[in-house]
């Protein structure tokens, strides 16, 4: 593979390779419990709680415009009433989710990466390791497991507020029967679509905290190394959730079909 | 004791260290001198494993920390505490809970237990009553006390300093070096003090391990560096530019 080094391909692939070592280093000590869960639970806050008014906003004015635009194509077709179903599956296999991680991974991810970066760069990192702490089990894993516990809740809160949001619109704004919304919005939507949505929201948690923690551990050390690490946090979590969301749709789907959920 | 055996490092096309060789006993306190850039701190670094070396072994009571994985070497750390340069004060908590930090790690105590060692601690290194202070108040010289504080609670074996008298002015070097020379005394402890205050060094180096052109270029006491011949060496105590 020497020929690739120093390529961008190069590059990509040892980065590539890094994040998987230090997820592998995660999960180990998440599995032998080497973490304090005072620091989990501070982290939750401060992923979950602190995350409360950027993901109810993005839930709500997702969900009342999708709900305006369904409604103006569908009332030329008569389906008025099914405005409502098309918001829910969508806000909650799909918008649902992937909204509230790309918000998250822009508050929180850069958030991450930054602290991160400015303790390795002030050899606070350094200091951590003479005090016989992995920065793993200190650092990464209290993140990633409380991005795994709050982004599903966070991802339900943004459904919930998404679809009441649009029912408000649809109902006393553009006038749609409630009661058939109400009861078309029911049939379509399954169980099966909030499942998706949550294991999706697990799977966005931990990208968006191991790429923050990868990019601040790797941060380089220099004025602009902290900088640069945090908007490349925030670009590659983002980019990574978005093309994670489309192969897990078509997975999710697939089994679902198959063990006819 | 420590022992290092032909230590190469490099970082990139950059050597820093060529074929570093030295021993130290157990109980001795050593000054590492040389000039900024010099690789000292990268040599500090080797001796606790927070760099790996290209080549070479340090040996810790002759265990090889080269060979061992980082959840290995947490281990061995527990005999160290280091001082670092910048302090490295953890800057999200207070300065009890950074001293208190490594005691949590490394021993099973109640907190009032662990409030009174590090009143203690702040004790020795005359801070007292700063614990709920931030990091952010303090001066340059009480960051460094407080990072001292840190690293001497749990009762290491061997202390590392990096720089503790550099950037601060001549009276609170004085009372830094004045702390050195305590802690060693009090606590038994082997020093390893990288500088390059020759002042420093002196007073507080029973031995001096001077780094030059990537190598050890002499490892003999203050005195005789002091009264050294060398040109090298002379230029280096005396300060002198090249012309
Ligand atoms: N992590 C690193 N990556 C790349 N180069 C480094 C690193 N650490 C130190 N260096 C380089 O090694 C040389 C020696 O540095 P250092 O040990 O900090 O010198 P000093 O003797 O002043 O403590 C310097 O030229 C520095 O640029
Ligand atoms: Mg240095």
């Amino acid at each position: 593979m020497n020929f690739l080094a120093g390529t961008w391909v190069g590059v990509w692939l040892a980065g590539l390779g890094r994040i998987t070592l230090l997820s592998r280093e995660a999960i180990a000590s998440v599995l032998t419990f080497k973490f304090s869960r005072r620091d989990v639970l501070y982290q939750v806050y401060f992923i979950g709680i602190k995350s409360q008014s950027v993901v109810i906003v993005t839930g709500a004015f997702t969900g009342m415009v999708l709900a305006a635009q369904t409604y103006f194509q569908f009332h030329k077709v008569k389906m008025d009433t099914a405005t409502l179903a098309v918001v829910s599956v969508s806000m909650c296999s799909e918008l649902g989710p992937v909204l509230t991680a790309l918000m998250v991974a822009g508050r929180v991810g850069a958030a991450i990466a930054a602290e991160i970066g400015t303790m390795r760069v002030t050899e606070q990192i350094d200091a951590l390791r003479t005090l016989a702490t992995h920065p793993v089990d200190y650092l990464v894993v209290p993140r990633l497991i409380a991005a795994n516990i709050a982004l599903p809740l966070l991802t339900v809160e943004s459904m919930s507020v998404g679809i009441a949001a649009s029912y408000f619109v649809g109902v006393y704004l553009l006038g749609i029967e409630p009661t058939y919304a109400w009861w078309n919005m029911l049939k379509y939507s399954h169980d099966s679509d909030v499942m998706i949505g949550m294991v999706k929201s697990v799977v966005y948690g931990g990208i968006i905290a191991l790429i923050g923690c990868y990019k601040g551990l790797s941060c380089s050390v220099g004025a602009e190394g902290v900088g640069r690490a945090t908007t490349e946090a925030v670009v590659y979590s983002s980019i990574t959730i978005l093309i994670c969301n489309f192969f897990l749709t078509m997975l999710l789907e697939q089994l679902c079909v198959i063990f006819g959920l | 004791m420590i022992e290092v055996r032909h230590l190469n490092k490099s970082f990139g096309a950059q050597r820093v260290l060529e074929d570093v060789n030295f021993r130290i006993e157990h109980g001795d306190s050593v000054a590492i001198i040389g000039r900024s850039g010099g690789g000292k701190s990268v040599l500090l670094k080797h001796i606790i494993g927070l760099l790996q070396p290209d080549s070479g072994a340090v040996l810790v009571d002759g265990e090889n920390i080269v060979a061992m994985n980082e959840r290995q070497l947490l281990r061995v750390r527990r005999k160290f505490g280091m001082v670092f340069q910048g302090a490295a004060l953890f800057d999200s908590m207070t300065v009890a809970e950074n001293v208190a930090f490594g005691l949590r790690r490394h021993e099973h105590l109640t907190e009032g237990e662990i409030a009174r060692r590090v009143a203690a601690t702040l004790d020795m290194v005359d801070l007292p009553g700063t614990e709920k202070k931030n990091p952010a108040e303090l001066s340059g010289g009480m960051r460094k006390r407080v990072g001292l504080a840190r690293a001497i609670i749990y009762e290491p074996q061997i202390v590392l300093y990096d720089e503790p008298t550099t950037g601060l002015d001549p009276i609170v070097s004085d009372s830094i070096d004045k702390l050195m020379i305590r802690v060693r005394d009090q606590l038994k402890v082997t020093s390893i003090v990288v500088t390059h205050d020759m002042r420093s060094a002196r007073r507080v180096g029973k031995h001096v391990l001077m780094l030059h052109e990537r190598k050890i270029y002499a490892n003999c006491t203050p005195e005789a560096l002091f009264a050294s011949s060398d040109p090298v060496v002379r230029q280096f105590v005396d300060g002198v530019a090249d012309p």
